[in-house]
């Protein structure tokens, strides 16, 4: 009589919404490419991590006062006095880095195997449509705490709107709301931080995913699997997305998390990465620190900003910059998705393009001296070079051939004698010490340093050769 | 649905109509949501002129004082300081101030109404940073060409003692030169024109 009951709220609630299809089209009978690798963990850890955001985000609004006069001391008050008032402010500002970071390595895998390429163009649109709401969210929270670097941070920012032509400084007096950055700054920025920027943010997640689930993942071998299907019409190389992949991302979860949790309670500053020193002092209007410099994630941007000596063409490379992104489909050129059957010319054209993008990474947390400004010119021409020379290198570049079917992964049972091999190899040859303290398993099974020279050569030529 | 006898124009002239007035119906109910966003009339009175004693300051002082929010600096110049402004114009982008915002009474290779008395606005016109003071001739860091001025640690633009932009450096034009004026010889009055005296 019970399970009677529960069958037919079921059944009611069914009639009424399609959960089950839902669930059927976006999980259970979602295929998605068998050979998923490594880079393929960033897209839910993306999703885990605006979840942190948002989670966090609200209980902290709960003690914050975004008030010019009041916003510093109510950061430190949540950080002394509230309970728990530090993990939950330390999760908040790590997972900005954090978002950066797997968000950098999703794009970086996209790059990898062509991700971006049709049928995916839109998928990557939205994706760099969220790159970009995730920027301002970043910038505009960064404001809250109203320090130094708060304060002059959001001045620079602002004030690159005023190198527009002809409406740039209505346009900049309009965003701060003041003659300067001020209180009604501040307090605007909290209603874009805490709403505005976060539905936005949540929406196009959905149109990121409705996009990339009409048209399926890509994979490494950048081959469509929806090409060949067995007789009930789901691809042949396909999985369902749960429970396999489901299970996957949760292995990519608990690794993150181990990394997450390491860096709030260890190193939370990040050596002064993730909060910059001069946060630590109240905003004054009056001085601008020593040094400044954004976080880390803006750095890139912020190196060609500054390596351009003119206010508006600054203004233009740094935007460019992040436009030139949205471009990609159309300027790769090449028929080949994956890097594993493209020719040398794009390999080497994405490694120069990860050096400089690094490069001025570092370059844009050091102070601005002639000698910097000329090598962060120098990259700022590698990082254009990348993209606006594509049309013309992967259209001459050789391609393989690329295969129909998904190439083969091997199995652990297959690996397994040569790992055990490498192992033999490691522990070979190690010399016996008579003191007793030596006597231990431990020493016993000392690896020799050959051992892992060899194994350590050898796994730079897999990675190579799984790139080539 | 049955769509004989239907005026498709007629049809098609209603939609169009509906659309545009909907339209300019949305573009009048935005504007009360961006105008919000100006600065508030409080914000706009808030720009009251300051009155700044100089008596006090010795030679080579520099001291700040807060005009609508923004640092205005008040620099001594030695006459030594002011015998190297006029060595520097090949060096300037903008030596004579043709494109830089000062009032008409500070438009002159000083850019001040007394020379020795210099008065801007400390906010870089690049980006807004607020330069440092470096009156020192050619330190380690900033090298054999500096000859005093005001450095941007932001983005490394180079001012001299006058606030003109040097070439090759981000910022645009000089520094800006606020409206002030003399009440007595000690005495100065931030925000309000020379020439307002006779108004």
């Amino acid at each position: 009589m019970k399970r009677n009951r529960v069958t037919e709220c079921n059944e009611w609630f069914l009639e009424r919404f399609p959960l089950t299809k839902l669930w059927n089209e976006h999980m259970a009978h979602y295929y998605a490419p068998k050979n998923f690798n490594f880079w393929y963990f960033f897209g839910s850890l993306a999703l885990l991590v605006l979840v942190n955001q948002i989670l966090t985000g609200i209980f902290l609004t709960m003690n914050y006062k975004p008030d010019a006069k009041l916003a510093f001391d109510s950061v430190e008050y949540i950080m002394r006095d509230v309970n728990w008032g530090w993990l939950i402010r330390y999760m908040h500002s790590t997972g900005s880095s954090a978002f950066f970071i797997v968000v950098y390595l999703h794009m970086f895998r996209g790059l990898l195997y062509g991700s971006f390429k049709h049928p995916r163009e839109l998928v990557w649109i939205f994706g760099m449509l969220l790159f970009v709401a995730l920027m301002a969210e970043a910038f505009m929270g960064y404001l809250l705490p109203w320090g130094q670097m708060s304060y002059w941070g959001a001045q620079v920012i602002i004030s690159l709107f005023s190198a527009i032509p002809v409406i740039g400084d209505d346009l900049s007096l309009w965003l701060r709301g003041d003659y300067v950055v001020s209180d009604a700054t501040l307090n605007r920025f909290f209603a874009f931080h805490v709403i505005a920027v976060p539905l936005a943010l949540v929406m196009l997640v959905f149109l990121h995913i409705v996009a990339l689930h009409e048209v399926g993942s890509n994979n490494p071998d950048g081959i469509e699997i929806k090409d060949s299907k067995d007789p009930w019409g789901h691809p042949v190389d396909g999985i369902p997305f749960h429970p396999y992949y489901t299970v996957k991302d949760l292995v990519g979860v608990g690794v993150f998390m181990l990394f997450f949790a390491t860096v709030i309670f260890y190193i939370p500053e990040m050596g002064g990465y993730f909060l910059e020193p001069a946060n630590f002092i109240p905003a004054d209007p009056m001085k601008t620190p020593e040094h400044i410099a954004p976080v880390w994630y803006f750095t890139p941007f912020y190196a060609i900003l500054r390596a351009i000596p003119d206010k508006f063409a600054g203004v233009i490379g740094m935007g460019g910059a992040i436009v030139v992104l949205f471009l990609l489909p159309w300027l790769d050129r090449s028929p080949v998705k994956s890097i594993r059957y493209r020719g040398g010319i794009y390999k080497k054209a994405l490694m120069l393009f990860v050096i400089s993008f690094i490069a001025l990474g570092y370059l844009g947390t050091q102070p601005a001296t002639p000698t910097a400004t000329i090598v962060a010119r120098f990259f700022t021409a590698i990082y254009f070079g990348f993209f606006l020379l594509m049309p013309l290198y992967t259209r001459w570049e050789k391609t393989k051939p690329v295969p129909k079917r998904l190439t083969s992964v091997h199995s652990l049972e297959e690996q397994l004698p040569a790992l055990i091999e490498e192992i033999t190899q490691i522990k070979q040859g190690s010399t016996e010490i008579g003191h007793p303290a030596f006597k231990s398993s431990f020493f016993a099974i000392r690896p020799n340093p050959k051992g892992i020279k060899n194994l350590i050569s050898r796994l730079a030529k897999n990675v190579k050769g799984s790139l080539d | 649905m049955n769509n004989e006898g239907v005026d498709q124009s007629k049809r098609q002239f209603l939609t169009t109509a509906l659309t545009v007035v909907g339209a300019v119906g949305t573009g009048y109910l935005a504007v009360p949501f961006l105008a919000q966003m100006q600065p508030s009339a409080k914000a706009m009175a808030a720009g009251a002129p300051v009155e700044v004693d100089i008596s006090k300051m010795e030679p080579g002082q520099l001291i700040r004082v807060a005009w609508r929010g923004k640092p205005v600096w008040i620099l001594n110049r030695t006459p030594q300081v002011l015998e190297t402004l006029q060595t520097l114009d090949n060096e300037l982008r903008d030596p004579l101030s043709m494109e830089s915002i000062q009032p008409e009474s500070s438009k002159n290779p000083a850019r001040s109404i007394k020379p020795e008395v210099f008065v801007a606005v400390g906010l870089c016109t690049h980006l807004g940073c607020s330069p440092t003071f470096r009156p020192e001739i050619a330190p380690n860091d900033l090298g054999e060409k500096w000859k005093g001025g005001f450095f941007c640690p932001c983005h490394g633009s180079w001012f001299d003692l006058a606030g003109r932009v040097y070439r090759g450096v981000p910022a645009p034009t000089n520094l800006e030169i606020p409206p002030y004026r003399y009440i007595t010889d000690t005495q100065l009055i931030i925000g309000e024109d020379p020439e307002e005296e006779n108004a």
